[in-house]
């Protein structure tokens, strides 16, 4: 605090020195700056416009969730509810009937997780071996390879449903969680294979050589010097594959059996049950906790995402 | 790997501690090395130095077995290493970026060599704080490199070559990222640091300061041959050809095209070479003379010299310790530098002169020394 007493009675005498005189009409010192001008207004008001034209859903979803059946049956969807009530939700977690099955969204929950949390590593661990290799370890075809497996990602999933269930079939997987999660490592690969490709390239390739000359093998060049410096791109890779996976319905209706079926399977044989009344708040609540998923992971890895980037930034 | 590493005739490698046997390098049609020679001897520090692109990189990282060469062999100490892994060839590298491993403290850099080597834990811990205490790292062998300055990452950079115990260190432009002054004073860490040692030193870089000061010979390299092997002294002195002559020395030598006849020049002046050392006798008259512009003598000084002429004086550049003064001789730009303490303007006629000794002359055809 000392420091900042000096410069005070050091700048003192100078400006006494100084003539004040010598300031010519016009512009001096710090140009001023205006709060509010046409230009941020703009951007402001197009800003809140966009935000509530995006929330809005949610909001309506949130309300109708914590509502009971006959005040929804009032109308006023946008109004908040006058008595809160979270039946719904439990209805939805443990008794929304799918199916032949009465037990709610619970047992699709824990579906998916078994299914993404095996699929999610899995599948970061191949594609970053296969990126890792990609760029430090070339090989005769390397690049041939490395095409191919880009070329899978631009491959429509449709022609390859059918060709899947056969291989399923044949090697037993067929309808069990374990041939979803294959599924999912493989068609993550190539994008996943890419994001990594590119981050380790982008690494400086004397590491990799410092390393080399240091004795480390493939394994402990990868496992000890890289993928220690590579938190921010898995965490990236963490948040397409959970989200990715999670959302999945396509594979999950196909590849599974009922009891089996991920919570988006669920989800949809909640909403769309033709027998008895709709219940919307029930609905709701379903699709929310459905939701829950993915929004957490962006939350919490977002904080981590930032931290990841910070801890990366070293240069040389 | 173990049937690589073959012990070569003990008596031709005697003494020798790298030897490149005709060392070839192609993709596919782009040479990048080609059939290179060079044995550098045991504890001596070389040079490679040349413009970028020149291939000395390359060559080094042959050398260190990062690059698989297409033909020809690398012996070091003895043995032939040509296919060996960078870690059974007995180097130790550090390169321009330092390539620290970002999330290992200091302490972790330099051992994490001698642990893949499954070297004892209470070796490990000597060596390191030996070379912790040569470079004087101690204090810092607990920080990560992003806390350190540049001159202290590459010091740490240093000390993961010394640790490994190795015969031989390759240097990859370790002082190039650094500035100037940190550069001066590393340069000189590094001089005592061989002295000390007494290992032998490959060390690549395009300073052309670094490579006087710091080697014992030079080979200066372009389009992936070496132009010239030879002490600095002799490289300054006596350079082999054009390219050599033009590429040391700052402001370059003064080229003058010409013709001789017997031991006379004619060209933007004319000289009587008597006294020049030839090393072989020119096979036409086209030839090119050459002539440092601090060689150059002026006024009173240039009087009493064998070769005189008179320059007119374009710009001048006083520096302090000495000044450059950019002249023209006839129509040819001919560059002097001075002693700082002369006075001399632009449009100012100058008199210049040297003496034939100092001079180097060039076949014009060949380009090579005369």
């Amino acid at each position: 605090m000392s420091d900042a007493a000096f410069p005070t009675r050091a700048a003192a005498p100078a400006r006494a020195s100084a003539p004040r005189g010598r300031l010519l009409d016009g512009p001096a010192g710090v140009a001023p700056t205006r709060r509010m001008n046409p230009k941020r207004i703009m951007v402001y008001g197009g800003l809140i416009v966009f935000s509530i034209y995006y929330l809005l859903p949610l909001w309506v979803m949130v309300m109708t969730s914590l509502k009971g059946m006959p005040e929804i049956r009032m109308g006023n969807i946008f109004a908040p509810p006058m008595e809160i009530t979270f039946e719904p939700w439990v209805k939805a977690w443990s008794e929304a009937c799918t199916g032949l099955n009465c037990d709610g969204l619970s047992r699709g929950f824990f579906n998916s997780v078994a299914i993404t949390v095996p699929a999610t590593i899995l599948s970061i661990a191949v594609a970053a071996v296969n990126g890792y290799a990609l760029v430090n370890w070339r090989f005769k075809g390397s690049e041939v390879f490395f095409t191919i497996l880009i070329f899978g990602a631009f491959i429509p999933y449709q022609v390859m449903i059918y060709p899947i269930v056969i291989i399923l079939r044949e090697i037993g997987l067929m309808g069990s969680v374990w041939g979803l999660v294959l599924v999912h490592v493989v068609f993550g690969m190539p994008i996943i294979t890419l994001l990594f490709r590119n981050y380790f390239s982008s690494l400086p390739p004397e590491l990799f050589k410092a390393a080399r000359v240091d004795g480390a093998g493939f394994w402990g060049i990868f496992l000890r010097v890289l993928v220690p410096m590579s938190l921010p791109i898995f965490t990236v890779a963490v948040i397409l594959q959970v989200t990715g996976i999670w959302n999945d319905f396509l594979f999950g209706v196909i590849y599974t059996r009922p009891d089996s079926y991920p919570m988006t399977v669920q989800l949809n044989n909640i909403v769309n049950s033709v027998q008895g009344v709709r219940e919307y708040n029930v609905n709701m609540a379903a699709t929310l906790l459905t939701g829950l998923v993915p929004l957490t992971i962006y939350f919490l890895s977002g904080k981590l995402f930032v931290r990841g980037i910070a801890a990366g930034a070293v240069k040389g | 790997m173990a049937q690589a590493l073959r012990a070569a005739p003990a008596t031709e490698l005697d003494g020798i501690s790298v030897s490149i046997r005709d060392l070839s390098l192609s993709y596919g049609s782009v040479e990048v090395l080609g059939d290179l020679n060079l044995d550098v001897k045991d504890g001596e520090f070389l040079v490679l130095l040349g413009a970028s692109g020149c291939g000395k990189s390359t060559l080094l990282n042959c050398i260190a077995g990062l690059q698989p060469a297409t033909e020809g062999q690398i012996f070091i100490s003895g043995q032939n290493v040509t296919w060996a892994e960078p870690s059974e060839r007995g180097i130790g590298m550090v390169f321009q970026s330092y390539a620290l491993y970002p999330q290992m403290t200091v302490e972790g850099n330099l051992s994490f060599g001698l642990k893949n080597a499954r070297v004892p834990k209470d070796e490990i811990r000597r060596r390191v704080a030996r070379a912790a205490d040569t470079l004087q790292l101690e204090p810092l062998l607990k920080r990560k490199p992003a806390a350190l300055s540049g001159g202290q990452r590459q010091r740490v950079a240093i000390g993961r070559a010394l640790v490994r115990d190795v015969d031989v260190f390759l240097f990859d432009e370790p002082l190039s990222n650094l500035d100037a002054k940190l550069r001066a004073e590393l340069r000189v860490e590094l001089k005592r640091l061989h002295q000390n040692l007494g290992n032998t030193m490959i060390y690549v870089t395009h300073d052309q300061i670094e490579a006087m000061t710091l080697a014992d010979r030079i080979a200066i390299m372009r389009g992936g041959k070496i132009q010239q092997l030879a002490s600095p002294d002799d490289i300054y002195r006596r350079p082999a050809n054009l390219y050599v002559a033009g590429f040391i020395g700052s402001p370059p030598m003064n080229l003058l095209p010409g013709r001789l006849e017997g031991n006379r020049f004619t060209g933007a002046l004319t000289a009587d070479v008597t006294g020049y050392d030839f090393t072989s006798r020119p096979r036409g008259p086209e030839v090119v003379l050459g002539i440092r512009p601090e060689h150059v003598r002026t006024g009173a000084a240039a009087e009493a010299l064998p070769i005189r002429a008179e320059a007119l004086v374009e710009v001048v550049e006083p520096m302090g310790a000495d000044t450059l003064v950019w002249a023209q001789l006839g129509q040819t730009p001919f560059r002097v530098r001075m002693d700082g303490e002369s006075r001399v303007r632009a449009g100012d006629r100058l008199s210049v002169g040297f003496d034939p000794a100092s001079l180097s002359l060039f076949d014009a055809a060949s380009e090579t020394r005369l």
